[in-house]
């Protein structure tokens, strides 16, 4: 309790602040300042968003991309894991890979949407497959950078305690990376998170995308900022529940503590 | 384990050189080195800074490859890591993320059974003095606990050379007093043969049964002072003032005195 009265001392600006925007803004709208078909005010919004929570129709498509992002990010986030410690650790394979995925990697992922649409339809696999690509790469270089930053002071402890290569790897570099991979984990889910929106949005039956856009065609422009607005809520909640679990995952990681 | 291995055994460099390349330039560091360490000795070493005492115990260690000369265990030729060699360097070097316990248990090998392993990490974080501390993490610790620790790993295969590369150095002056009574407690215990790279003159007196002065870059031992006085050592007393003095005046007579040592 007294923790709480503590942040709420520190924090009280960042939920003041847009307390006093939306109470502008809903001012505003009662006014008739602003054109309700353009932009409803604060309290229209919420009654829709009401409204979809209780039709089901916001918690459905927000649960079908959720679902979508956790499927595309563990595929993705395993195989970039994978990938980048041979990468790291394989000086041949670091060079026979350096041209491909140095052409690959830049590539947005949206780009890829309009390929995987022709190759895999419009359904779960398009979706899917987008976000696996999104986040295999942020995961993919935060691994090999992690890994190639180990201190070669811890290495060389392994060394003349003689380690086999299994333990070198699951005692020492790979502890040593997870605070690098847990960045490049929060990052890619931000990726993966932006690319289901972006492929619902082109072309999709369901998701959060798609309510958006089929609203956006019936003009219900209320929807379409609840959707909006959703999408910024649930992605806050990802990275506050990824901060959570970094912290207990690296309680020896001193460094996140006191951020 | 056979009784051969654990007994300690004579330690011998012999015509040992070793130089590094910087750039296009190679640079002797350790040069024409001879030294015959008894088993289970305890020898200091003192050198300017720069002159190569790392790279010498890095060499007994096995981290430096491409000198020349031999190094010798016993009958074993030194050409690598072995875990009969342990080494504490000069940061404790711990895994933040292994706890005090993990980390010790980190040193051995994978051969002895749970149980075998929990009750060797227990007699040597008891011989360190930091059984309470058995699931703290590093960062929970204090310069010279951690410092402890990393002789508790160096010293659970029962190395026969127990190699310190400045390990108090980082330490405040009380402390450091205190970690030189507990290595000598440990080594009394453990009866390991011990090389002990120090800047410290008291240091190198109070430990050592012989006292290496190195000269600067390249490192050739200058000369080897026996330090015959009885432990526990006194550092006031005549005879330990007697050798501070004759140290300190080889180990500057390369250069000129920069002020008087008092004590
Ligand atoms: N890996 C390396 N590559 C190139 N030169 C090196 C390397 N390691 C050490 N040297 C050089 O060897 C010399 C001796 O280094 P070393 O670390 O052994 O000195 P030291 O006697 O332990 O010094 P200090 O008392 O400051 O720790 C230095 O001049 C250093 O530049
Ligand atoms: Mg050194």
């Amino acid at each position: 309790m007294i923790k709480f009265w503590g942040w709420i001392k520190e924090n009280y600006l960042a939920i003041v602040t847009p307390v006093v925007l939306l109470l502008i803004w809903e001012a505003a709208s009662q006014l008739g300042w602003i054109r309700a078909n353009l932009l409803p005010g604060p309290s229209a919004i919420f009654m829709v968003l009401v409204e979809l929570v209780k039709t089901g129709e916001l918690i459905i498509n927000l649960g079908i991309s959720i679902i979508r992002v956790a499927e595309g990010f563990i595929i993705g986030a395993a195989l970039g894991v994978l990938v980048g410690v041979q990468v790291a650790l394989v000086k041949k394979l670091r060079v026979a890979v350096s041209l491909i995925f140095g052409v690959l990697r830049p590539i947005p992922v949206i780009a890829w949407i309009p390929v995987l649409i022709l190759w895999l339809g419009i359904d779960e696999g398009s979706k899917v497959t987008v976000i696996a690509i999104g986040s295999f790469w942020t995961v993919l270089v935060s691994v090999v950078q992690g890994i190639r930053n180990v201190d070669i002071k811890y290495l060389e402890v392994a060394t003349i305690l003689e380690k086999d290569r299994l333990t070198l790897l699951t005692k020492v570099i790979l502890p040593a990376t997870l605070p690098a991979l847990f960045t490049g984990v929060r990052v890619g889910i931000d990726v993966a998170w932006r690319s289901v929106v972006a492929a619902e949005l082109i072309a999709a039956s369901s998701g959060i995308g798609y309510m958006i856009m089929y609203a956006r065609e019936l003009s219900q422009i209320d929807t379409v900022l609840v959707g909006v607005l959703s999408i910024g809520l649930t992605g806050i909640v990802i990275d506050q529940l990824l901060i959570i679990l970094e912290k207990r995952l690296l309680k020896w990681n001193v460094n996140i503590h006191e951020a | 384990m056979s009784e051969a291995n654990t007994n300690p055994q004579i330690l011998q460099f012999s015509k040992l050189n070793k130089a590094f390349k910087i750039g296009t330039e190679l640079i002797e560091v350790v040069k024409d080195v001879n030294l015959t360490v008894k088993p289970g000795e305890f020898v200091s070493i003192i050198g300017p800074s720069g002159c190569g005492k790392s790279t010498l115990l890095r060499l007994v260690v096995g981290l430096e490859r491409n000198f020349t000369g031999e190094i010798r265990l016993g009958e074993e030729l030194i050409t690598g890591p072995g875990v009969n060699r342990g080494m504490v360097f000069q940061e404790a070097r711990l895994f933040p993320w292994l706890t005090v316990e993990e980390n010790v248990a980190f040193g051995l090998g994978n051969s002895e059974s749970k149980a075998e392993r929990s009750q060797v990490v227990n007699e040597h974080l008891e011989l360190v003095g930091l059984s309470n501390f058995a699931a703290a993490y590093p960062s929970q610790l204090s310069g010279g606990m951690q410092q402890r620790v990393s002789i508790a790993r160096a010293l659970v295969n029962r190395p026969q050379v127990l190699l310190l590369d400045e390990p108090f150095g980082a330490l405040d002056a009380i402390t450091r007093i205190h970690m030189q009574q507990e290595i000598i407690r440990i080594w009394q215990a453990e009866k390991t043969t011990i090389l002990l790279v120090t800047h410290d003159i008291d240091e190198a007196i109070f430990l050592g049964d012989r006292v290496v002065v190195m000269s600067k870059r390249p490192a050739t031992i200058k000369t080897i002072i026996s330090v015959d006085l009885p432990r526990p050592r006194d550092r006031n007393s005549f005879d330990f003032v007697k050798l501070r003095r004759k140290i300190y005046t080889e180990f500057f007579s390369e250069v000129e005195v920069p002020f008087a040592y008092s004590i």
